[in-house]
C-alpha cells in the first residue's frame, strides 16, 4: 500500500542527501519526495510516498527517526489530509486545437501560463487522479513536454504535524 | 580567549577527558597534531588508518569510554571506513577526526581530497564537515553526546584545513540540546508490567542476551532476573560474557556457530525474553523459524529494532539497565523444574568435543589459553574460525572480557583491537587470538606496539588457510579449494624482525611453555601455532537453515 509520510527536518545542507541515501541503503522504494520550507524559521518539511505493508512503513519511519536530523516523522497515510502535487504540461496546439484544449483546461480549473504559435503551458494542481486523467485527455493533442512537483500533503484542522 | 581551530579540538578533548588518540598524521590534520604536540594528550602512531580505527574501537570497548581516531583527508579517511562501518555495526563509541582540503577546494578534486561525509553517512551514526571554526567547539560536543547515548555508534567529523588555521572564541559550557535526538531510556511502564505477567506464567522461558546488556552495564540486572525467576540464558555473539558461562543456567552462545543447548533451548521455550539484541542473521538462522513457539518479549534501547528481523509481542524501548531493574520488581520468584531438567539435561549430552590427534588442535589451544590464564584478561579476536572457537572453547564469565568483530566480520579488526584494549586497560592480560589470514591483513600494528611498548600477545591459529571459507568449501562446496589455502609462514620470524618476542609451537608438547614465556614477557610478544589445516568449526547451522538443524558433532 502506497503511504504518504511528513516528516520535518533541519534546514540543513545534505539533509536531503541522509534522507534519500537511507532509502537507497535500506532498499525502500520511494514513489515521490518534495521538500520545501516550513511554518519555522530553520525546519524544513519533506513529504515522502512511500511503497509497502505495514511492517515495512513501520521500519521506515523508525529509521528515519535515527537520522540526527530528522525532527519528526508522520506517517499520515490515514488521516483526513489534502494532497496536492503540480503539473506544468507543453502541449502542442495550433489554431484548430487551441480552444478544444482551453475547455479542457477550464473543466479542470487548470491554468494557461504560456501560449505560443504552436503550443501551450499549463500548469495544474490537484491529486494524482485528477493530473493523470487531465494528462490522458490532453495526449491525443500531442504532449511535447511534462514537468511534476511531486506530493505536498497536509492533514486538516484540528490536527497539526509540529 | 582566542584559540585556533586545531587548539579547539584538542582543548574539546581535554574537557572531554579524553587521555589517549590513535592515529596517523597527514597534509590536511598537520595543524591539529601540531596542537596535540605538547598537549598532554597521549598519541599512539598506527601504521594504517584502519588500524587506527580498530584501535579506537578496542579501546571502548575494553574500557565503556569513547574512543578517538585522527587521520587526513583523502585515503586517510578511506582508509579509516572499515573500522568505523565495524563500530557501526557493533554500536561502538568512536569520534573520528578526519583533516579536509580547505574550504575554498572542496569539490574542485584537490589533492587528498574525498567526500568523506558522503563516504562516511551510511556507516556513521552521525556525521559533520565543519564549515564554520564558531561551530566547532559545539560540534565536538555534540558528537561525543550522540557517540555515547542511546545506542551507541561511531560520529565523525570533518575539519578542512583552513578551519583549523581560523581562530573563535573557545567556549565548552553550552548544553547539548538536539531537537532531532532524544533517545528513551526508561521503558514503558505498562509494556514492563505486561512483560513481567508473561514471565510470570511462562513454564518455558528462556533469556537471550546481546550486546545491548553490556553496552548498558546490565549484567547484574540480567543476572539477577535469570537467577529470581530461574530462567536459563542463552547469549548472542555479541552478548558473550553478559552472563557467566560457568553457571548452571548458561546456555553459552547461540546462533549458526551456538551451542546445542542455547539453539534448542530458543527453538523449544515458550517465553523469549530478547534483551539488548537485534536478532541478526547469525543469531536466528532462518528467521521465519526462529523461536515460532515462543511470545516474545523484546528490550532494545533502539526503536527500529523492534520488528526489524523478528516480530515480537511486547517490545519496550530503553536502557537494559533501567528496564531490568524496573522489570526485576514484578517478577516473582519462580522456578520451572520440568523446563530446568530438560535444559541440564540438554547441556549433559550435548557438551562441546573435538577429536585430539598427533597434530596441534585450535580447540586446544584455545582451552589451554582458558586454562592458564587469570579473570583478569580480555580475549580479542580476528575473524573466521579463530573467532568461533574462541567463543566456544574459552569459558567466558565477565562483560567486556571477550572483543570480536561480530555484525562486519571483520578480518584484520583483533590484533589493532588488541592493542586499544591493552591501552585502556593496562592492568589487564590483553590476548588477541589470530588467524594466519587475519593476522595478516594488519600485520604492520606490531610495530605500533612494539615502539610504544604495548606488551598485547598473539596467538596465531596458523592452519595456513582460510579457514572459514574453506570449512565452507569443504562442506558445501565439494572440497573446491578456490584460493583458500595459503603459503605458510613463520610468524615468530615477522615479529622478531619487528622487535616484538617471537615463538613457534609446531609440537602439543610446546604450548604450554610457548604461552607462558610469552605471557610473562614484558613486550609484545606472538606465538605461532602451527595447527591442523582441515579442523572444521562445530556446531554449524547450515546458512538459512533454522537454527536447531545443527550439523557436525552430536
Amino acid at each position: 500500500m502506497r503511504h504518504t509520510i511528513a516528516v520535518l527536518v533541519e534546514n540543513k545542507s545534505g539533509v536531503l542527501a541522509r534522507v534519500s541515501n537511507l532509502f537507497r541503503r535500506r532498499g525502500y522504494n520511494i514513489e515521490s519526495i518534495t521538500v520545501g520550507k516550513s511554518e519555522r524559521e530553520g525546519i524544513a518539511r519533506i513529504t515522502l510516498e512511500v511503497d509497502g505493508d505495514e511492517l515495512a512503513i513501520e521500519q521506515v519511519t523508525k529509521q528515519l527517526n535515527k537520522l540526527i536530523e530528522v525532527i519528526k516523522v508522520s506517517d499520515i497515510t490515514h488521516d483526513e489530509m489534502i494532497e496536492r502535487e503540480l503539473m506544468l504540461i507543453k502541449v502542442s496546439a495550433d489554431t484548430s486545437t487551441r480552444s478544444e484544449i482551453l475547455q479542457i483546461v477550464d473543466i479542470f480549473r487548470a491554468g494557461v501560463v504560456d501560449v505560443s504559435p504552436k503550443a501551450l503551458v499549463i500548469e495544474i494542481t490537484g491529486d494524482r487522479d485528477k493530473l493523470d486523467a487531465f494528462e490522458a485527455l490532453l495526449r491525443p493533442f500531442g504532449i511535447k513536454e511534462i514537468a511534476c512537483t511531486g506530493k505536498v500533503a497536509m492533514v486538516r484542522h484540528p490536527k497539526e504535524i509540529k | 580567549m582566542k584559540l585556533t581551530g586545531a587548539q579547539i579540538v584538542i582543548e574539546a578533548l581535554k574537557r572531554e577527558g579524553v587521555d589517549v588518540i590513535f592515529g596517523i598524521p597527514g597534509g590536511a590534520i598537520i595543524d591539529v597534531y601540531d596542537a596535540l604536540y605538547d598537549s598532554g594528550i597521549r598519541h599512539i602512531l598506527a601504521h594504517h588508518e584502519q588500524g587506527a580505527a580498530h584501535m579506537a574501537d578496542g579501546y571502548a570497548r575494553a574500557t565503556g569510554k569513547v574512543g578517538v581516531c585522527f587521520a587526513t583527508s583523502g585515503p586517510g579517511a578511506t582508509n579509516l571506513t572499515t573500522g568505523i562501518a565495524n563500530a557501526y555495526m557493533d554500536s561502538v563509541p568512536i569520534v573520528a577526526i578526519t583533516g579536509q582540503v580547505a574550504t575554498g577546494l572542496i569539490g574542485k578534486d584537490a589533492f587528498q581530497e574525498a567526500d568523506t561525509v558522503g563516504i562516511t553517512s551510511p556507516i556513521t551514526k552521525h556525521n559533520y564537515l565543519i564549515r564554520d571554526v564558531n561551530e566547532l567547539a559545539k560540534t565536538i560536543k555534540e558528537a561525543f553526546y550522540i557517540a555515547k547515548t542511546g545506542r551507541p555508534g561511531p560520529v565523525l567529523i570533518d575539519i578542512p584545513k583552513d578551519i583549523q588555521i581560523a581562530t573563535a572564541d573557545f567556549d565548552y559550557s553550552m548544553e547539548v540540546d538536539i531537537r532531532g535526538y532524544k533517545p528513551s531510556v526508561t521503558g514503558h511502564i505498562k509494556q514492563i508490567k505486561e512483560a513481567a505477567k508473561l514471565i510470570n506464567e511462562s513454564k518455558k522461558p528462556c533469556i537471550l542476551a546481546g550486546g545491548g546488556v553490556i553496552i548498558s552495564g546490565a549484567s547484574e540486572e540480567l543476572f539477577k532476573l535469570a537467577t529470581k525467576a530461574n530462567i536459563p540464558v542463552a547469549t548472542t555473539f555479541m552478548g558473550i560474557g553478559s552472563f557467566p558461562q560457568d553457571h548452571p543456567f548458561s546456555l553459552k552462545s547461540a546462533g549458526m556457530h551456538g551451542n546445542y543447548a542455547a539453539n534448542y533451548a530458543l527453538t523449544e521455550c515458550d517465553l523469549l525474553i530478547a534483551i539488548g539484541c537485534r536478532f541478526s542473521d547469525r543469531t536466528t538462522g532462518k528467521a521465519d523459524e526462529f523461536a515460532t513457539r515462543a511470545k516474545k518479549i523484546h528490550i532494545d534501547i533502539d526503536p527500529a529494532e523492534i520488528n526489524k528481523n523478528v516480530v515480537v509481542d511486547i517490545p519496550i524501548v530503553g536502557d537494559a539497565k533501567i528496564i531490568l531493574n524496573s522489570l526485576l520488581e514484578y517478577v516473582e520468584e519462580k522456578r520451572e523444574e520440568e523446563w530446568l531438567d530438560y535444559i541440564m539435561g540438554l547441556k549433559e549430552e550435548h557438551r562441546l568435543t573435538y577429536a585430539d590427534g598427533p597434530a596441534v588442535k585450535p580447540q586446544f589451544v584455545i582451552e589451554k589459553i582458558c586454562e592458564m590464564v587469570s579473570e583478569n584478561t580480555v580475549i580479542v579476536t580476528e575473524v573466521g574460525q579463530n573467532q568461533m572457537w574462541s567463543a566456544l572453547f574459552f569459558t567466558h564469565k565477565k562483560p567486556r572480557h571477550f572483543i570480536s568483530s561480530g555484525g562486519l566480520g571483520t578480518m584484520g579488526f583483533g590484533f589493532p583491537a588488541s592493542i586499544g584494549a591493552k591501552v585502556g586497560r593496562p592492568d589487564a592480560l590483553v590476548i588477541d587470538i589470530a588467524g594466519d589470514g587475519s593476522f595478516m591483513m594488519n600485520i604492520q600494528e606490531i610495530a605500533t606496539a612494539v615502539e610504544n611498548n604495548i606488551p598485547v600477545k598473539v596467538i596465531v591459529l596458523n592452519n595456513r588457510a582460510l579457514g572459514m571459507v574453506r570449512q565452507w568449501q569443504e562442506l558445501f562446496y565439494k572440497k573446491r579449494y578456490s584460493s583458500t589455502i595459503l603459503k605458510e609462514v613463520n610468524f615468530a620470524e615477522i615479529a622478531k624482525s619487528f622487535g616484538a618476542k617471537g615463538i613457534r609451537v609446531t609440537e602439543k608438547e610446546q604450548l604450554v611453555s610457548a604461552l607462558s614465556s610469552a605471557i610473562d614477557y614484558p613486550g609484545p610478544a606472538v606465538v605461532d601455532v602451527i595447527v591442523e589445516q582441515e579442523e572444521n568449526v562445530i556446531p554449524m547451522v547450515p546458512p538459512g537453515a533454522p537454527i536447531d538443524r545443527i550439523v557436525g558433532g552430536k
